[in-house]
């Protein structure tokens, strides 16, 4: 196993492996994202309290849990680049980047449509949405970052820096409406068993697939693309390069 | 123990040591993250009641009223321990019934009565089809009517 890691951590086998794995993922993607939206809007039982409305849940809650996972992941490719310096690390929290800003986006404003029927406001500046809006500012900070210093092994590891002092606003999202009177509902999902009906539950957990699939075959799309470019000079990309 | 390992180590730490930072920062502020206070909290003078500041609780049962123009609302907002009267004068988001949880802004006045500019609704993380919350809804009632005699 500690071989084929090894073996796989070089970007040139990488390379290789990410483009065989990445129709898997973008199909497998699309065929749960339709079985998942189906099951969302025909399937699945209207709410008791929420009527309709409540559907928003299908597309809501796996954007926010991808947003903060893809974080954590990002966190844990630049623990490992700054530790160890591998190349690939910090590629892969950089391809990741732009896809949890993109779900994390996706759950703020999603939130917001659904807010003002059910809340009567777009916005309250509660624990949970003022944590996820500084989420989707630490995505955006470190892209800018990214962006902003030319030399790319420096930017790689302020980049990974900035990341993992993020890290703490994942806790803190996700346990705020444990921690502090808010006006986004608790968890419906804890350790102690479900508050939601079955079918709506499968529903959302297989848009949630949906989501990681997607996400997979994002950051392995960008990933290629990043190897390409930074190991441009080296004799087995000229080799694919060559018409 | 390997060099990167150390370095593995220190990051662990320095993040952990960060976390721990936040928390106590987080546990300081407390009051100010509090994005509503209850009635009984508002009885013990926890709330900042010389501003605005919201309240939340379970809309009392009974307790809506509207008045001859019909915008105006009063309601009774209650934490089962205390309970605070509320004046309104607006839409009522849809999810504002009796017995359901509501969030009111505004301000308290000096005859105990908190005038609402604005008042959303609480909504708990149940999802279930009508039928099923009227199933749950008649059992409760049958264990009730079992307890009292």
């Amino acid at each position: 196993m500690a071989f084929n890691l090894y073996y796989y951590a070089a970007p040139a086998t990488f390379y290789g492996l990410a483009g065989r794995l990445i129709p898997w993922f973008a199909w497998g993607a699309a065929v749960l994202a339709v079985i998942g939206l189906y099951i969302g809007f025909f399937v699945a039982p209207t709410d008791f309290q929420q009527g309709e409305a409540y559907r928003v849940i299908f597309i809501h809650v796996p954007a926010a849990w991808m947003g903060m996972f893809i974080y954590l992941v990002m966190a844990f490719w630049s623990a490992i680049g700054l530790a160890f310096k591998t190349r690939l690390s910090f590629m892969m929290a950089r391809a990741l980047a732009p896809t949890g800003a993109l779900f994390t986006f996706i759950s703020l404003w999603t939130g917001a449509l659904w807010g003002k029927p059910m809340w009567g406001a777009w916005w309250v500046w509660d624990a949970r949405l003022t944590s996820t809006l500084i989420l989707l500012f630490l995505y955006i900070g470190i892209m800018a970052l990214w962006a902003a210093i030319d030399d790319r092994n420096r930017g790689d590891k302020a980049g990974a820096l900035l990341t993992l002092i993020g890290a703490v606003n994942v806790p803190i999202i996700y346990f705020s409406v444990q921690w502090w009177n808010t006006l986004h509902q608790g968890a419906s999902i804890k350790p102690s068993g479900t508050s939601m009906d079955e079918i709506m539950l499968t529903g959302m957990l297989i848009m949630a697939f949906a989501a990681w699939f997607y996400a997979i075959a994002a950051a392995l799309t960008r990933v290629r693309t990043l190897i390409l470019e930074r190991e441009r000079h080296t004799d087995w990309v000229k080799r694919i390069l060559e018409p | 123990m390997k060099p990167r390992h150390k370095k593995l180590l220190a990051i662990a730490l320095s993040v952990a040591g960060l976390g721990v930072a936040v928390a106590l920062i987080l546990n300081a502020f407390q009051n100010n993250l509090v994005f509503f206070f209850s009635p009984s909290q508002v009885m013990r003078g926890e709330a900042p009641i010389d501003r605005t500041f919201r309240i939340g609780g379970m809309v009392e049962e009974g307790s809506v009223k509207r008045e001859a123009d019909g915008l105006t609302v009063r309601f009774v907002v209650t934490d089962t321990a205390h309970t605070m009267p509320v004046v309104y004068k607006g839409v009522l988001p849809d999810l504002f019934k009796e017995g359901k949880g509501v969030v009111a802004e505004g301000r308290l006045g000096p005859d105990g009565l908190f005038t609402a500019t604005q008042v959303l609704a609480k909504h708990d993380e149940n999802y279930m089809p009508p039928e099923a919350a009227h199933a749950i809804e008649q059992a409760q009632k049958a264990q009730q009517t079992v307890v009292r005699p």
